[in-house]
């Protein structure tokens, strides 16, 4: 577990949806605890709809838990919206940009929404485009950008507000494997710089070990299985044994519900 | 301008030159108060455009117009937002709008000439009426095919309420407002002239009625042109905002 003033701390959170056809509900998180620390990178493993998404969700204060305590920064991030204005920033599984928003003013968005000056906003925003290696692209819209150049700018919007957390929805899974690694070493040098605490969801294990101070896998619905933390001192043997126990944790997970 | 372009234009001007040629042979067969001559209907048409008095009229019924427009689009927007965020004020208002759709532009015509008395105030009335529900359904339309996946990002940042309105709904509902200045536009240049007809002292339905009167064929021909030509300059005019407001679409080299 984390010091004894987390950033981000669950404590019995569940919850449910109503299925679509209307019978009964389903459970996405089951009585979810964990906490996080100031400046850790927690990687969040699992197959496909464990429920990952929903933590994450819930952490960002998009839904709220049915049951338990989910606080961020001492607060509720469903209740107490406002307050987490500028304190989150996230880097989405896919870009989300505004098509209609040029690179430049796609980073800009998160400063305009917290109402800086519009200076300080596009020289903000032009820094951080430059820092993500897309100086002279601050003019192309989306469609104009490639898949990988459309992430980076993502990163960029995320970073720009510099937010406490960094909460990430697997955002290099659509990427070729070079510009996800490249990507990947990016953001983790970013978080690093700037100390900030992330949250990082993926679904795969090299991503998770490679990224994360702490793994932790869900099984389904989303509940922690299994929790290792790396040290920067672990050998390629303790990284292959934490491969090897990850595969057996996921290999028995039950199907869904 | 591109070869294309210059196709696109060859060929719309070949088909007016086509029904130019029909109506001309048209008025070497019939008597001329049937079928008058091309020249003369283009004269007229001129005449209308170059004489201060005679413009008047034209440009009172494009004022009607927009005034019309721009009332449903205000109202129909309002009712858009009020209806894509509640399914109650949508149970409530959008059967009312459906009902609206149902009555001919005529019997908005006679109600307006029975409840008021003002001539602008009917004609304003009649034409905020018949567009008013298109207005709405096609805001509502383009409301609610807002991504899901910009919202929930755009909400991660905690904006205000007039900051979502600003930054993602209006760029969101942008299209659909054009695309129904574009339908309405059609719609209100034919209801204003009914209007118009039966109730106005001014404007391009109040002179096609005088032509008539007149039995003028030339006249009722040189002021129907007056509107289509209003609304062939309005199209463009939206077709030139829609290119400059929606510039960041991806276009296929390939043409359809």
């Amino acid at each position: 577990m984390a010091s004894a003033d987390p950033v981000i701390r669950f404590r019995d959170v569940s919850k449910s949806f109503r299925r679509p056809d209307g019978r009964g509900d389903f459970v996405a998180v089951d009585k979810l605890s964990f906490e996080i620390a100031k400046g850790e990178i927690v990687a969040v493993l699992g197959k496909t709809g464990c429920g990952k998404s929903t933590m994450f969700n819930i952490v960002a204060g998009l839904i709220e838990p049915s049951s338990g305590e989910a606080r961020v920064i001492g607060h509720n991030p469903f209740r107490e919206f406002a307050f987490f204005r500028g304190k989150i920033g996230i880097v989405f599984q896919n870009d989300r940009l505004m098509p209609w928003r040029s690179a430049l003013d796609n980073v800009r968005l998160g400063l305009q929404i917290l109402d800086s000056d519009a200076g300080h906003a596009s020289e903000t925003a032009r820094a951080w485009l430059k820092r993500l290696g897309l100086s002279g692209h601050e003019n192309d819209y989306p469609h104009a950008l490639s898949g990988g150049m459309r992430q980076r700018v993502s990163i960029a919007r995320a970073f720009a507000v510099d937010p406490e957390i960094l909460l990430c929805d697997e955002p290099f899974s659509s990427l070729d494997e070079m510009t996800a690694r490249d990507l990947r070493a990016e953001f983790v040098r970013l978080v690093r710089q700037n100390n900030k605490t992330a949250v990082f969801i993926t679904h795969q294990i090299n991503e998770a070990m490679e990224i994360g101070d702490r793994v932790m896998v869900f099984h389904r619905p989303a509940r922690i299985a299994y929790e290792t933390r790396l040290g920067a001192g672990a050998t390629d043997a303790d990284r292959r044994k934490v491969h090897e126990d990850i595969m057996r944790v996921l290999s028995v997970e039950q199907a869904p519900a | 301008m591109t070869n294309s372009r210059y196709l696109r234009v060859l060929q719309a001007a070949a088909g007016m030159i086509v029904l130019a040629a029909g109506w001309q042979i048209l008025s070497y067969v019939f008597p001329h108060y049937l079928f008058p001559p091309v020249p003369e209907i283009i004269s007229r048409t001129i005449e209308v455009l170059i004489t201060g008095s005679l413009l008047v009229d034209v440009l009172l019924t494009a004022g009607r117009i927009f005034g019309g427009l721009f009332g449903a689009f205000i109202l129909g927007g309002i009712l858009a937002m009020v209806i894509g965020q509640s399914k109650t004020a949508e149970n409530f208002i959008a059967p009312v709008l459906t009902f609206f759709q149902g009555i001919p532009a005529l019997s908005w015509v006679v109600f307006a000439i029975i409840w008021f008395h003002g001539i602008e105030f009917r004609v304003l009335f009649i034409m905020v009426m018949t567009t008013l529900p298109a207005f709405t359904f096609q805001i509502l339309d383009a409301f609610r095919s807002m991504s899901k996946d910009l919202f929930e990002m755009t909400m991660a940042f905690r904006p205000s309420r007039w900051t979502l309105f600003r930054f993602l709904i209006v760029p969101t509902i942008v299209p659909g407002i054009l695309t129904a200045w574009k339908v309405n536009l059609g719609n209100a240049a034919r209801v204003v002239v009914v209007a118009e007809l039966v109730g106005a002292t001014g404007g391009v339905g109040y002179q096609l009625l005088r032509q008539q009167q007149l039995f003028d064929m030339a006249g009722a021909m040189a002021w129907t042109l007056q509107l289509v030509l209003f609304v062939l300059v309005v199209q463009q005019t939206i077709n030139a905002i829609e290119n400059w407001a929606l510039r960041y679409r991806a276009v296929s080299e390939r043409a359809m």
